[in-house]
Formats: C-alpha cells, sequence, structure tokens
C-alpha cells in the first residue's frame, strides 16, 4: 500500500472542504482582489477532486502569500520570492503531489525573478499564480516590477521611471509551457483557467490580476476586461508561438493603456514536462522517490558495495 | 619517523596531468603497504601555471604534509609555451623547477625534463645543488614519450625514472595502470614506464643518494579517500537521495560526487541557478519526505542564510555543506582558510540554531556527516558540515571497513499513516505538527508528509500555533521558541554519548594542550608527537562539535593544564573566540597560534609556535604565523 494513500483518492470533494475549520488572522483589506483569486482556487481544486491532503501548496511573502491561511491544504509559506524552488523539488520528491506556487508581482517577478525563468525554463510540472497587483502591498504600497511607468509611491515620489515588466512575455521567452492572464473580476474565467493550469503537464503560469485598493487607489480596477478568446476582435492560435507573443505584446501594451485582456495566450501540451525529460536520461526514479523512505522491503545501496574498488 | 619516509612532489602545469598522476601514484604506494597523504597545491587557473602534489608516504602513520619535501619531479609546463607565448602567460617554463626548490630537504633527489627545462636559466642553481647536497638527474623525458607518440606520456616516463632511483617495485605501477587505463594508451605507457626505469638503471648509479622508499604493510585493506569523497559517501550511506547546488570551489567536489553517482541509486541530483534556490529545494524535497542536502562555499552559503532560517523556523531536516576557502568576498578561491566558523555558527536572523560539525579527519568526514543528517532527521534542525579546502582535497588510506556500516534511510521522526491517525489533532482537523507538549520533552514534534492521509499542516517561517497557522501570540511564541531550544540540549547529551567524538591525543596528564577544530587536527597530532619526543609535556583536543559546544569535555581539557595554545587557520582567532564564549572563564589560559597565508599548519610551525612562545616567552621568528596571548576572562 502506498505510504501516501490521499494521492488519487478521487473522492467527492466540496469547495467548502477547502476552508480551513481554523479562523484565519485576518490578514487581507475588503475588497481585496485576493479573495478572488482564493475563491478561483478553490473552485478549480474542487472541480478537479484534488482531496485537500493531496495538495501541496508553496506560497512566497507578501499579502499574496497569506493564501495559505485560507486555503485547506498541505501547505508551506517560505520566504520572500523563494516558493519556487521549494515547489520544484517537492514535486520532483513526490510527483504524485499536486503542486500549486502563488506570490505577488514583487516576490515572482522581482526579487524571485531568476526563479521564475529558471522554472519557466525548465517546464517543471506544476502551476504558478502570480497576485499582480502591480504594487507591493504588505510592505505599504511601494512601487513594483510591474507598476506602470511614472507611478508614485513613497519611495519613487517622483514617479517610476521605468518600464513595467511584461509578465507574459517573459514566461513566454523563459519557456512556460502554459500562459494565462485572468483577473479577479473575472471569477468563472479565473476558476477554468486554474483548472486547466493544474491540469496541464508542465510550467503554467497563471497571471492573475489583483486589485489592491489599499494602496493602488488609481490603478484601474481592471473592469472592464475583455475574455479574448470569447471575442471576435482576438483570432490566434494558442499553439503556435509567434501568434501567441504577438497577442501577449498586444494585451501588455494594452494594459498600459487602460484596457484590459485576459485570457489563454500559450498552451504547448506537447513538449515533455521537466520530470519526463529527467525521467527519460534515467536521472529519475520512475516511482516517487519520497514512496521509498516508506517501503520496508527497499534495499537500500551503500557505497561500501558500488563505489570503494576505485579506491582501492 | 622523518628519516623514513619518502615525501615525492611532481610539479608541472595545471592541466597537464599532474593530479592523475599523483594519484595513481599514490594509490600504489598504498597497495605497496605504505600509509599515504597527499597534499594539492594549485593557482585559481584552468590550465598552465605553477601546480604540485605531494605525496607523504611512510610505514608509519602520516597524519599531515610534514614539513618540506625529498624527492621532486620537475615537468615542463606546457601551456607555458603555447598558445600565447607573448600575451598573458609570458615564460613561465621554468616554474616547475625554479619554484619548488625553497622546500626540498638537504640531500634531495631533483629529477627534471631537460626537454623542457633549462636549469641554466636558474641563477644560482648550481651553488644551491652543491650547498644542499641535492642529487640532480637531467632527464629528457619529453623526447622519450615523443617517441612514443604522446607528450603527455611525460608523466609516466617520470613515475618510471622516480621507481628506478627511489628503488620501488614497478609490479605496483603497472598494476595500477592496467586496472586504471584504457587498452590503447595502456601499450605505450607502459613501454615509456620501463624505457625510462631502465635508462636510469644502467646509466646512472641510483645509490648515490639516500631518499628510497620504506616499506610498510597494513593490517587490513585500505582506499585512498578524500574529504571530498568520505562526505559524499556518508551522505549516500545515510540514504541521502535528493542534492541541488550551484558550483563554488571547493564545495564542488562534493556536488559532483552526488551528481554522478545518484543517478545510479534512483536519487536527484539537481544542478540550479543560485545558491538560495540550491538550498530551498533541498527545503522543498525534504519537507516532501527525502533526506535531502545542499551546500556551499563561504559566498554562496551566505545566501543561503534566509532558507537555512526557514528550515530553522519550519523545523524541516535538511543538511548543508560548507567548504571553507581564504576569504572574504571571492577572497583565495584555492586555498584553505578556517575564516567561516563564525559565519556558518551566526549567520540568520534572531535566535537561529543549526548544528555544526567540523570533522578532523577523512574518516571523521564520513562519520560526522551520517552524524549530521541523523540528528538533522532526528530533531528537524537544519546540520552542517563544515570543512575546508585542505581536508576536501587531500587524499589519505583509511581502511575500508571504515565505511563497511549498515545504510540509515530512516527519516527520523516522521510518522506513518497509521500513527498520524493516532496523533493529536486540532478539532478543525488539522494535525498538531508544532505541538509543544512534545512525546519525549525533547522538543521534537514527529512529523507529517504531504500526501498522508489526515496530516495537513502549514510549514510557515511565521511564527505559527501547533497546526502551523501564523500567530504572533506572546505566549504561543515563548513556548514555540522554547521548544525550539530544547532540542539543542537533548542533541549535546546525544552527542556525549554517541562515540563520535572530539579527538583527545597526547599524554594524559600532559603540562600543556593545544586546541584545534576540523583539518589541523592531524598536522596538530604530529606537532604534539614531535614535542614529546623533544621532551616536551603536551597533549591535543581536536573539537569536531563546534553547535552545540562540547562545553565540558573542553572545560576540563583546559583545567587539566596549565595553558592552552589554540590552532586555527585564521586572522581573528574565531575558534578561541567561541571557545572562550561558551565556557565563560579562563580565557587568560588560551593564546592563538594563527596562519592565514593561504596554507595550511605544517608541523613545525606549531612546534617552533610552541617553543617560542610558551616555552621560551619571546618574539615569534617566523611571519607565517601569527602568535595572540591571553585575552584574560
Ligand atoms: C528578503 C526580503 N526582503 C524584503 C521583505 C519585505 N517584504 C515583504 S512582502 C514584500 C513585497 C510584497 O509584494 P508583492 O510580492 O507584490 O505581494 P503583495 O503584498 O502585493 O501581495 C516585501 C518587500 C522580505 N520579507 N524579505
Ligand atoms: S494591502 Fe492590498 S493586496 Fe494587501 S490585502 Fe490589502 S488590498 Fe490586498
Amino acid at each position: 500500500m502506498s505510504a501516501f494513500s490521499a494521492i488519487g483518492e478521487g473522492k467527492e470533494i466540496d469547495r467548502n472542504d477547502y476552508t480551513p475549520g481554523l479562523e484565519p488572522q485576518a490578514t487581507w483589506c475588503p475588497g481585496c482582489g485576493d479573495f478572488g483569486v482564493l475563491k478561483a482556487l478553490k473552485g478549480a481544486a474542487a472541480e478537479l477532486g484534488k482531496s485537500p491532503d493531496e495538495m501541496l501548496l508553496v506560497t512566497g511573502i507578501g499579502c499574496s502569500g497569506k493564501l495559505n491561511s485560507y486555503f485547506e491544504s498541505y501547505g508551506f509559506h517560505t520566504i520572500h520570492g523563494r516558493s519556487l524552488p521549494v515547489a520544484r523539488a517537492a514535486k520532483l520528491a513526490n510527483p504524485g503531489l499536486q503542486v500549486v506556487a502563488a506570490g505577488g508581482d514583487g516576490d515572482g517577478y522581482g526579487i524571485g525573478g531568476n526563479h521564475f525563468m529558471h522554472s519557466a525554463r525548465e517546464n517543471h510540472d506544476m502551476t504558478y499564480i502570480v497576485f499582480n497587483n502591480e504594487i507591493f502591498g504588505l510592505t505599504k504600497g511601494q512601487t513594483s516590477p510591474t507598476s506602470p511607468m511614472g507611478h508614485k509611491s513613497k519611495t519613487q515620489p517622483h514617479g517610476s521611471a521605468k518600464q513595467p515588466l511584461r509578465p507574459l512575455s517573459l514566461s513566454l521567452t523563459s519557456g512556460a509551457s502554459y500562459i494565462a492572464r485572468t483577473a479577479a473580476v473575472n471569477p468563472n474565467q479565473a476558476k477554468d483557467i486554474i483548472v486547466e493550469a493544474m491540469e496541464h503537464d508542465g510550467f503554467s503560469h497563471v497571471d492573475f490580476l489583483t486589485q489592491c485598493p489599499t494602496w493602488n487607489k488609481d490603478a484601474r480596477q481592471y473592469v472592464p476586461y475583455v475574455d479574448i478568446q470569447d471575442s471576435d476582435d482576438y483570432d490566434f492560435d494558442v499553439s503556435d508561438r509567434r501568434e501567441a507573443s504577438e497577442m501577449m505584446h498586444e494585451t501588455e501594451d494594452a494594459l498600459h493603456e487602460g484596457t484590459v485582456l485576459t485570457g489563454r495566450y500559450y498552451v504547448d501540451s506537447d513538449r515533455p514536462s521537466y520530470q519526463q525529460e529527467k525521467q527519460q536520461i534515467g536521472e529519475m526514479p520512475e516511482e516517487p522517490l519520497a514512496e521509498r523512505y516508506f517501503d520496508d522491503s527497499y534495499e537500500w545501496e551503500r557505497s561500501y558495495d558500488n563505489f570503494l574498488d576505485k579506491h582501492k | 619517523m622523518t628519516n623514513d619516509e619518502l615525501i615525492w612532489r611532481i610539479a608541472g602545469g595545471s592541466g597537464d596531468g599532474i593530479a592523475s598522476t599523483s594519484q595513481n601514484f599514490a594509490k600504489a604506494l598504498m597497495r605497496s603497504g605504505l600509509n599515504v597523504f597527499t597534499h594539492r597545491h594549485y593557482p585559481s587557473r584552468i590550465r598552465g601555471g605553477h601546480t604540485y602534489t605531494e605525496i607523504r608516504a611512510s610505514a608509519d602513520p602520516v597524519k599531515s604534509r610534514g614539513d618540506g619535501y625529498n624527492f621532486l619531479l620537475a615537468l615542463g609546463d606546457s601551456f607555458a609555451r603555447n598558445p600565447q607565448q607573448n600575451a598573458y602567460y609570458g615564460n613561465e617554463e621554468i616554474k616547475p623547477l625554479s619554484e619548488n626548490l625553497d622546500e626540498l630537504r638537504e640531500g634531495g633527489v631533483i629529477i627534471y625534463d631537460s626537454g623542457l627545462l633549462d636549469a641554466s636559466e636558474i641563477e644560482d642553481f648550481d651553488e644551491r645543488v652543491e650547498e644542499n647536497d641535492w642529487h640532480v638527474y637531467d632527464l629528457d623525458l619529453r623526447t622519450m614519450a615523443r617517441e612514443h607518440g604522446r607528450e603527455v606520456m611525460r608523466n609516466t616516463a617520470g613515475v618510471g625514472a622516480t621507481c628506478a632511483l627511489a628503488g620501488i617495485d614497478l609490479e605496483w605501477i603497472e598494476e595500477l595502470m592496467t586496472d586504471a587505463m584504457p587498452e590503447k594508451i595502456l601499450e605505450p605507457n607502459l613501454e615509456i614506464l620501463h624505457e625510462a626505469y631502465d635508462m636510469v638503471e644502467e646509466e646512472y648509479d641510483v645509490d648515490a643518494h639516500d631518499v628510497k622508499i620504506p616499506s610498510g604493510e597494513h593490517d587490513e585493506e585500505q582506499v585512498l579517500m578524500s574529504g571530498s569523497d568520505a562526505i559524499a559517501y556518508g551522505a549516500i550511506d545515510e540514504g541521502c537521495r535528493f542534492i541541488a547546488g550551484y558550483p563554488m570551489t571547493p564545495w564542488t567536489e562534493v556536488f559532483t560526487i552526488m551528481s554522478q553517482n545518484l543517478p545510479e541509486l534512483g536519487g536527484i541530483s539537481e544542478q540550479v541557478e543560485d545558491e538560495i534556490a540550491a538550498a530551498a529545494l533541498a527545503l522543498g524535497a525534504s519537507h516532501a519526505g527525502v533526506k535531502a542536502m545542499s551546500g556551499s562555499s563561504g559566498g554562496g552559503f551566505a545566501l543561503m542564510s534566509e532558507p537555512l532560517g526557514l528550515a530553522e523556523m519550519t523545523e524541516t531536516p535538511v543538511v548543508l555543506i560548507e567548504a571553507m576557502r581564504a576569504g572574504p568576498s571571492t577572497g583565495m578561491p584555492t586555498k584553505p582558510e578556517q575564516g567561516d566558523l563564525e559565519h556558518v555558527l551566526y549567520t540568520s536572523q534572531g535566535d537561529s540554531h543549526r548544528i555544526v560539525f567540523a570533522p578532523g579527519t577523512v574518516a571523521e568526514a564520513y562519520t560526522q556527516t551520517r552524524k549530521a543528517f541523523q540528528i538533522a532527521y532526528e530533531y528537524q534542525i537544519p546540520s552542517i558540515v563544515l570543512y575546508d579546502q585542505k581536508l576536501g582535497g587531500e587524499l589519505v588510506n583509511v581502511p575500508a571497513s571504515h565505511f563497511d556500516e549498515e545504510p540509515n534511510p530512516s527519516l527520523g521522526s516522521t510518522l506513518t499513516e497509521a500513527e498520524i491517525e493516532d496523533a493529536p489533532h486540532d478539532e478543525s482537523g488539522k494535525f498538531s505538527r508544532f505541538r509543544y507538549d512534545t512525546p519525549e520533552d525533547n522538543g521534537v514534534a514527529p512529523r507529517s508528509i504531504p500526501g498522508q492521509k489526515g496530516g495537513r499542516f502549514l510549514a510557515t517561517g511565521n511564527e505559527h500555533m501547533p497546526e502551523g497557522h501564523i500567530s504572533e501570540s506572546p505566549e504561543n511564541r515563548v513556548f514555540q521558541m522554547n521548544k525550539r531550544m530544547r532540542k539543542l540540549e537533548a542533541i549535546r547529551e546525544e552527542l556525549d554519548g554517541d562515540g563520535v567524538n572530539n579527538t583527545v591525543y597526547g599524554e594524559e596528564d600532559a603540562q600543556y594542550g593545544f586546541l584545534t577544530f576540523g583539518s589541523q587536527q592531524g598536522t596538530v597530532e604530529e606537532a604534539v608527537d614531535r614535542l614529546n619526543d623533544a621532551g616536551h609535556s603536551v597533549k591535543m583536543l581536536g573539537v569536531s562539535e563546534m553547535a552545540p559546544y562540547p562545553v565540558d569535555q573542553v572545560t576540563e581539557f583546559i583545567e587539566s593544564v596549565d595553558e592552552v595554545l589554540v590552532v586555527e587557520m585564521n586572522a581573528s582567532a574565531q575558534f578561541r573566540g567561541l571557545t572562550q564564549k561558551e565556557i565563560g572563564r579562563y580565557g587568560d589560559k588560551l593564546s592563538s597560534l594563527l596562519k592565514y597565508n593561504g596554507n595550511p599548519f605544517e608541523p613545525q610551525d606549531i612546534v617552533e609556535g610552541f617553543e617560542v612562545n610558551i616555552v621560551e616567552d619571546d618574539e615569534h621568528p617566523h611571519t607565517r604565523t601569527k602568535y595572540v596571548p591571553a585575552a584574560g576572562d
């Protein structure tokens, strides 16, 4: 019998199963877009029939990182910017786990930018949700990598002289195999996209537009939004890199100008995930590595039998 | 013992095969029944530049490099001529000969390759030869090698000539070459080995000098091991099957050995984007139920400071390896130093704790790495193996049986699903992962692993309640802090009784003591022998448990002698500082002998430091080491 019997349990799951019985320490402001991510994630997990015991939610630091307090599952609330490397390794150790990483735009595109690039490049089989509110929320409203040019904050009183980062384009050039943008104000699309992202075999990146009414009062609240898949104005092939890239550019430019486009931008279902590649070249066991530590019949090899000859 | 040993130095350019040739030679000497110790000197440069390896071989135990050496094989630096002779490299051709003369003992032997080296370029060569009674053999090894097809076989020719002059049986070398070399290159190498040997025997009086190979015998089978090998094998035997890293000298060696072996054992190795990621991956894998490690050297370890604290706060077991080199910053990449002790002990914010081992020998590197994993997983705390470039790179013989230990894949304090069912849960259903009424009262609450039914909890770097929810409650904070601190006492107790010990050496009731840590242990032991032979009365305590510190054992040691000289390889006496801080008294009994020029202590440094400073109470005559007298309490 598996040591991890919660994995693949497949019983009827209700979205309320993801609500902690404990009162979370209230940290999110009323009207915060983060509640939209929570709702979408609960809906998606329920739709997929994943039990809270087989999900590992790994977060960074920020208001976004508090997602763990509101979502019932195994959790690892890590350090600023470092959710991805923790999540990647957990998935390598036990590919049966449903691994989701989440954090803010400061967390994911700023301090954790290097990890973002490399996790996408390696195409780890996991989902990464970035709460993009174009601001540092938890540290009280400083400029973030996605804040628009000219954005004024206490640490940038003359306005930002920097171009905002383009998360969708960055994700594509880095190598993510599933890329979408959704918004807290668009709950049905958000849930559907997270379901797809979690089902996708490879690195799925969801740039999730979340409003921060506390610090980003001037920011567009991402309404009205356009769902590009529902609109006749935006016709492109999501499996074509070039077309996806152009669409992403258009979307990112539009957001700077006040038009919110959301939807799926790139889906590559053919590319094997990192886990599969690694197994193929013989660098990763077929059975989950973590299982082995609970298998009493497993014969552990040791250095004396394997390596000492070459030292004699 | 100094008369009864061969210390052979092979010098040449980086990339000319000095390391592999010397490794084979050392192994041949070990197989012949001798004890061996190798010392590598290399610049932070890939090809060309002066490099050497020294092999000390004796029938008696060899614990350090010794002082000076008695047999030089100087090969040309093939990269000094080529490819950019007039650009960066300049003409360094003569260095393998010129740079090595200072430490060659009186009566020593020199073989140099006259095909590449011209001794007349060294100004006072002939005078020095005469003055020191050196025996010089200029052999055209290069031409000999060329005749057999490949110039790199100069090495083999040099080994053949060495054997003829030092009286080493070729059989040992042949056997090794047959084991190590592919068919195609074996033939010409064997030919050249014999040719050089015969040529020297026929043309020279090989008994003109008395630098000869001693003979010895081992009671049991030996293996030639480096500290890096021993650390990697310790980890593997302890069930570690996941490593994540980023290259940095000298940690790279451990990382490489693990990466080359783990896939065959069904494990996973990841080279990742930086050291923060590396440590974070190790945490992620451990959280998901695998024995995991990471590591680095100074600068890379600095980046691991935050994940290290996260491991402590979330009580996630992990083992980190720290390979010291001379700092600060990138410092001297290929030179040893023990300057990261305080960095490793104190990095990371808050009242954070980790366990730190600093093995003193290659054999200890194996046992203490295993211990580091046991403690980390039993007590759910990060543990660190701290060593340096010297211990990592030196090759010594260790009885093979030392590694003949059972594997230990236990995840320590971890529950099965059946046990989780009986374990305490919050009424919400959450498992009480961080309960403070721990079953053994040692601060350890057994953990669950994601994917196990009913074991849900939140691991967070913020202060948290028993089931993992973030909390800033003052009462909970004190309970959780006490719980984490309680582990340290339990670990101290376990370490005191486990036999993986700090090393005591010398006369039990000696008048003076040496206190040292890590890689300097063997050198100090040798100095202790020499001093006792010279009529002094000394002993040594080699401390390998840096945290928690063995306060009782060290106190007892300090109390048992009149004065203690603390020997360490850094400029700010970090280990003495730690000792004074932990013991809290007897500070005026401690003085420091420090060396921080990029080279480890040699036994004579310690002998002199002791005689001049402790016995004669004089100014130290050397600039190589520094004496810092008692500080007081
Ligand atoms: C190494 C480090 N630097 C800085 C901080 C302080 N810090 C906490 S949250 C945060 C910014 C979070 O912004 P973002 O990721 O956009 O998340 P949000 O709060 O907007 O959800 C910062 C800078 C930290 N915790 N650790
Ligand atoms: S500060 Fe902004 S991002 Fe943070 S909880 Fe409040 S509204 Fe949300």
